[in-house]
């Protein structure tokens, strides 16, 4: 059996491929990659096909290494990633020999790396998706040192010749992240939506795959009284009691009681994934329908 | 009802009681066009979570609009009949809360007709209405609720399907596995079914 082995785990790291959507309605929500567009293309990168399961890497200061040659691809974050004598660059496929480790230094632009290997990590299936779910405690376990990635057959496509996919890092400074209106924009006065698209809003230390507690100006009320849960959506903008907004993420709970003022666009929740706490964001209207 | 924006790939339908969600819910689900990749019923509102490359949001209001307006169809029902048996700790004070005998509260609660609303909490945790029954849950959660523990709390009776901290008044335990995500079918119990118990042999 091919494997990668675990050297070092790092603070978390993950098994995720595209989720298993459509089971929200049992009480499980789709999980998966939280920065899809990297995972796809990290795939795409080694030839894997587009459900193929690779790591999220959160952070850094983890260590793999092959007992085979192997084709992988990092995507997602920057910052160092090396194998022994060469620095291994984002956004291209690199074969890694036996016996060499990949080690991801701390991220400097963005938070989650994603690892593909050619064939895909194989691992059990749970109700159709390798993905973990930290929430519902789903899928498979966070990766441990010394802990052995089995390598799957997931590959279609030969390792496409590509040198190197020319993408803009991660946002270093302000991301701005569109949105529209949620399902209880009126239950906030004017002023408090104002606010969410004209301040500053900044990361806090609280953000990981369930939501991510943004700090700013208080969002006021205009009606009080409590909501009845109902169905919640990634990026769905809720705010708590304290006025405080929270952007909920890929592990979710399928429903909440809090209203949600306004709700990220499908296009922006990859930039989300990649958010540093500290960071600053501004919030911008999607415009059309 | 109402229809609220959710995004760009999701709308949300709010009515006005339990009764009318789960009765859209049940129309919505039998008419599911292609392009509606989820229906989430919660207590008052379904949530469509849409595939606008397949159905456009407009085309999906329109839908939500018409189907749930009317009485679909629906088909044979589903249903699953749950033994229990009735030792929880919270059974005497909750008949207390009830105003009703413990023995009253156990005949009531077997012989209601329970329908699931909606599942929320936890994966497999089904919101059980039609029991006639109003209780407080507690003020303060248990740390520990043990699976297959049957509880009250608000208009609502449930399951735990696994354990969990929990605040609602136990009445009950039964066997019935809940939840196995190994299953093809892992929630035994699914928003729309009917549901009722039966007491089980000690």
């Amino acid at each position: 059996m091919t494997a990668l082995t675990v050297v070092k785990a790092g603070p978390l790291t993950l098994i995720q491929d595209r989720g298993r959507p459509g089971l929200s309605h049992l009480g499980v929500g789709t999980a998966g990659a939280m920065d899809r567009g990297a995972l796809a293309l990290a795939n795409r990168l080694v030839g894997n096909e587009r459900g193929a399961a690779g790591l999220e890497i959160l952070f850094g200061g983890a260590i793999f290494a092959s007992d085979r040659p192997v084709w992988v691809a990092v995507t997602g974050a920057w910052g160092s990633v090396t194998a022994p004598g060469r620095t291994v660059p984002p956004n291209t496929a690199e074969l890694l020999n036996v016996g060499d480790s990949l080690t991801f230094g701390p991220a400097v632009r963005g938070i989650r790396y994603y690892l593909a290997v050619r064939g895909g990590v194989d691992v059990p299936i749970v109700l159709g998706s390798r993905s973990r779910d930290t929430l519902a405690g789903l899928g498979p376990a966070p990766l441990r040192d010394g802990d052995l990635v089995p390598i799957g057959a997931d590959q279609v496509d030969p390792v496409p010749p590509v040198d190197l996919v020319p993408l803009d890092a991660p946002f270093a400074n302000t991301a701005v992240i569109e949105i529209r209106p949620g399902p209880r924009r009126d239950w906030f006065t004017q002023d408090a939506w104002m606010a969410l698209l004209d301040s500053a809003w900044q990361v806090s230390q609280r953000a990981d795959r369930s939501g991510i507690r943004v700090e700013g100006p208080t969002l006021h009320r205009s009606m009080a009284g409590e909501l009845p849960s109902e169905g919640m959506v990634p990026g769905a903008i809720q705010v708590s009691p304290d006025g405080a907004p929270t952007i909920l993420s890929v592990d979710h709970p399928v429903t909440g009681g809090y209203p949600v003022i306004a709700v990220v666009t499908d296009a922006s929740l990859d930039t989300l994934a990649q958010l540093r706490p500290g960071q600053r964001i501004r919030f911008r209207l999607a415009i059309g329908r | 009802m109402n229809i609220l924006p959710c995004g760009d790939r999701a709308l949300l339908a709010e009515f006005g009681s339990l009764d009318e969600t789960m009765s859209a819910f049940r129309a919505l689900d039998t008419a599911r066009p292609d392009g509606v990749l989820e229906l989430v019923p919660a207590a008052r509102t379904v949530l469509a979570r849409i595939d606008p490359g397949r159905l456009s949001l407009r085309a999906a209001e329109q839908w939500m609009l018409g189907t749930s307006a009317t009485d679909a169809d629906i088909g044979e029902e589903r249903s699953v009949t749950i033994p229990v048996r009735y030792d929880g700790p919270d059974l005497a004070a909750t008949a207390e809360l009830l105003g009703i005998t413990a023995h009253e509260l156990i005949s009531r609660h077997s012989g209601a007709p329970w329908r699931c609303g909606f599942i929320g909490f936890a994966p497999g945790f089904a919101y059980l209405a039609g029991g006639g029954m109003d209780v407080a849950r507690h003020a303060t959660s248990r740390q520990t609720v043990p699976a297959g523990s049957v509880g009250l709390a608000g208009e609502f009776t449930g399951i735990y399907p696994r354990s969990s901290p929990g605040g609602w008044q136990l009445v009950g335990t039964t066997d019935v596995v809940l939840w196995d995500e190994t299953r093809d079918n892992p929630a035994t119990i699914t928003p729309g079914m009917r549901v009722r118990f039966e007491v089980a042999d000690q």
